[in-house]
């Protein structure tokens, strides 16, 4: 009795948890490898630079990075431009100045300007705010164990835009992407409690990146899945520029804790010794 | 201090000999750092330094950050982020800060069931335990507060959920969250009041933290067996205790450098992986998040909050006689406020003549049961209500209130308790023989 009793709770568990996550509706995250994945991870700053092209020939037509200044494009840990690029690459901005009443040529000390449209949300930020696969089951380990996060998702929508599922009607508005979970859905592809039958949904957005969409100088790889995971990677570190110091501090943090755990205890062994050894000999 | 007879400070020098006749500092601290401490404590007997250390580290991060941070709904993010990118070392002392609250509530909630299974809350120590959900409720308090500061979109809906609790109070409600908030809805005055209270809480928690350490040291320390330390002579009192400087002063650190370990690998390796990634979007009135989550360390309570609703008979029942005064919204939150009030009444629920857990064979397991259901409280609190997860939730809600109400006051009557050591010297010399004999291992039981 009480087996059959959990089994039919695992099983309501289970089904009703594919539901949750319908309602919520799945995306398809493809799991991509990054080399700033783990705690020894770096961003590689070539990617880096080739991210940064492809946003500002493409991304930033639409989108902005409000937060990101211009300058941290010299950064150490990040693209790494020479002094003499950034300046060049700033020019290519015009933001409002509020003293000159008027817009001007941006400078390196200025931020990348906001989004251009106004349903295009700012991307400074994307790659941390759309880190939430805290599957399965909501514990989390996929983001642990594979790293899974914000770029994977970024990439993942990028190369989401893939023939819509047959139930779908040809004239739903948007594009369908299989990694979008924000979308409208149509009715036909719903079941009769309103959840989604299938991966994804309809994307305001229309196909950003193909196959070649942007050229290299040096002729690195330009096929779809490149330029997102080059874009990502450059979006992951707008989201989180200081990702390097940030892990060299955990790293030494670590190991001086490490150290001085070592040194406690013994400490801590020696002193209670005779303490010890009193309650050993009394016995 | 303590009752328990030990030596105290006398002042030597003619310099001390002054200062101690006007003002008996010195003599204070001696006594506070000179404690008679149980030899038998084991290492959960290490959250207290762990706690007070975190306490230390979130106020000094904090008035740092407060240096850089704005209280203004059009910038309060953007001062974030400007702390993450251009404050020299600002995104360390950021992610030091918002993960200390997660090492803070780690440790408060490790403290509480070690209260729990080793009946430390029992008497003569009912008011340590008091001050010490006191303090807890205080530090819920701030550490919502504080969520709020960022404003990011959970920043922004979870104060409309959490303070829209109040307004689910009958009559008063309304009131209560207009006055909470300083307006009719989450904005500009709600922002103010809560920087200005997550800067004056912590200080109100230190103060309590000082009558937390005054009592539990006027009573002694408890301990493993839960038997009083021997306060005839001063010799029988040494035989059961050590200073608290140095062998615990060193065992503790210890402890807390190994917990300060694991803290910085999150902090430096995965410093996002315990907060919720919507917050990372500014707030937007006009865009609620599909799932309002609050932080992990809230998910039981609020899993207690939604597991009363109105399909609940007893919710039913309570609705139809109340004439709908207690309806299930008020019933929810009178559910999560009695959650935290049943276990403060632990110490008059328990009605068991031994004190520790290790000698009360069938509240062990009670005991164990009652850390799993925190635990799958905590799950429940993360899902969406819809499902099986609400019955789950309801089942660990009814489980925490059977725990307190019912099993705790049964359990003294029909258990029959093993028999503790006499004394603290006797469970001491027992930890080393055992040692010696039975290759080291002592028996675990079920929660140690």
């Amino acid at each position: 009795m009480l087996k059959k009793l959990s089994l039919s709770a695992a099983l309501t568990l289970g089904l009703s948890a594919t539901a949750a996550l319908a309602a919520g509706g799945a995306g398809h995250v493809e799991d991509y490898d990054f080399s700033f994945e783990g705690p020894f991870g770096t961003f590689d700053q070539n990617q880096l630079q080739r991210g940064l092209k492809v946003y500002t020939e493409v991304c930033a037509a639409c989108h902005g990075l409000k937060f990101v200044p211009i300058r941290t494009l010299g950064d150490a840990g990040g693209p790494d431009l020479p002094a003499d690029q950034v300046r060049e690459y700033a020019k290519l901005y015009e933001v409002y100045d509020e003293e000159l009443e008027d817009f001007r040529e941006a400078k390196p000390v200025d931020h990348f300007p906001e989004s251009a449209l106004e349903n295009a949300p700012d991307l400074s930020l994307m790659a941390k705010a759309r880190a939430g696969f805290h599957g399965p089951y909501g514990l989390g380990i996929n983001q642990l164990m594979k790293g899974m996060g914000g770029p994977e998702y970024i990439a993942s929508l990028m190369t989401g835009y893939v023939d819509p599922p047959a139930c779908a009607p040809d004239d739903f508005d948007g594009y369908y992407n299989r990694a979008f979970t924000a979308g409208g859905i149509p009715a036909e592809c719903k079941d009769e409690n309103g959840y989604s039958k299938i991966e994804g949904s309809w994307i305001g957005m229309a196909p950003p990146l193909d196959d070649g969409y942007v050229e290299f100088d040096d002729g690195h790889e330009n096929d779809l899945e490149n330029l997102s995971k080059d874009v990502s990677a450059f979006l992951m570190w707008t989201a989180e520029p200081k990702m390097m110091a940030r892990k060299q501090a955990g790293l030494t943090g670590v190991l001086f804790l490490t150290v001085l755990a070592v040194l406690l205890y013994l400490a801590n062994k020696r002193l209670w010794a005779p303490i010890k050894q009193r309650a050993k000999d009394e016995e | 201090m303590a009752g328990i007879p030990h030596d105290h400070y006398e002042p030597t020098s003619a310099k001390e000999k002054w200062l101690h006749q006007r003002l008996p500092i010195v003599g204070l601290m001696y006594d506070t750092l000179m404690i008679p401490t149980p030899k038998n404590l084991n290492w959960m007997w290490i959250w207290g330094i762990v706690l007070t250390f975190t306490l230390v580290l979130q106020i000094a991060t904090g008035i740092v950050l407060v240096m850089h941070y704005v209280p203004h709904v059009d910038m309060a993010f953007a001062s974030v982020e400007h702390i993450m990118r251009n404050v020299n070392g600002g995104h360390m002392i950021r992610y030091v800060h918002m993960n200390g609250a997660s090492l803070f509530f780690a440790a408060v909630y490790a403290h509480i069931f070690r209260g729990l299974y080793y009946g430390s809350y029992k008497a003569p120590r009912e008011v340590t335990w008091i001050i010490g959900m006191l303090i807890y409720l205080l530090m819920m308090g701030t550490a919502f507060m504080g969520y709020v500061l960022p404003w990011g979109q959970m920043s922004f809906h979870g104060t409309a959920v959490i303070t829209g609790l109040f307004g689910a109070i009958p009559v008063i409600g309304e009131s209560i969250q207009t006055w909470l908030l300083g307006a009719s809805a989450v904005g500009q005055p709600a922002l103010n009041r809560f920087f200005s209270l997550h800067y004056l809480l912590p200080f109100i928690i230190a103060g309590l933290v000082i009558l937390h350490i005054w009592a539990f040291h006027t009573t002694g320390n408890n301990n493993p067996t839960g038997v009083e330390v021997r306060r005839t002579s001063k010799e029988e009192a040494e035989r059961d205790t050590l200073p608290f400087w140095p062998y615990f002063v060193i065992k503790d650190l210890f402890a807390l450098t190994i917990i300060l370990l694991i803290f910085f690998a999150i902090v430096g390796f995965m410093p996002n992986y315990l907060g919720h990634p919507d917050n990372y979007i500014e707030a937007n009135p006009l865009a609620t998040p599909a799932h309002i989550v609050p932080e992990w360390y809230f998910l039981p309570f609020y899993a207690i909050l939604r597991a009363f609703d109105g399909d609940v008979w007893l919710v039913i029942i309570v609705d139809f006689i109340t004439f709908g005064f207690v309806d299930a919204k008020f019933f929810g939150v009178l559910a999560m406020f009695g959650a935290i009030a049943v276990m403060a009444l632990a110490p008059w629920l328990d009605t068991s003549s031994v004190r520790s857990g290790r000698y009360r064979p069938m509240f062990k397991w009670w005991f164990a049961i009652l850390v799993v259901d925190f635990f799958v409280l905590m799950w429940a609190g993360a899902m969406p209500a819809e499902g099986i997860y609400p019955t789950i939730a309801l089942i660990g809600s009814s489980y925490w209130f059977a725990y307190f109400l019912i099993i705790l006051p049964l359990l003294g009557i029909i258990e029959k308790p093993t028999k503790p050591p006499a004394t603290i010297e006797d469970d001491f010399k027992a930890m080393y023989k055992k040692d010696r004999s039975a290759s080291g291992t002592p028996a675990v039981s079920p929660a140690e």
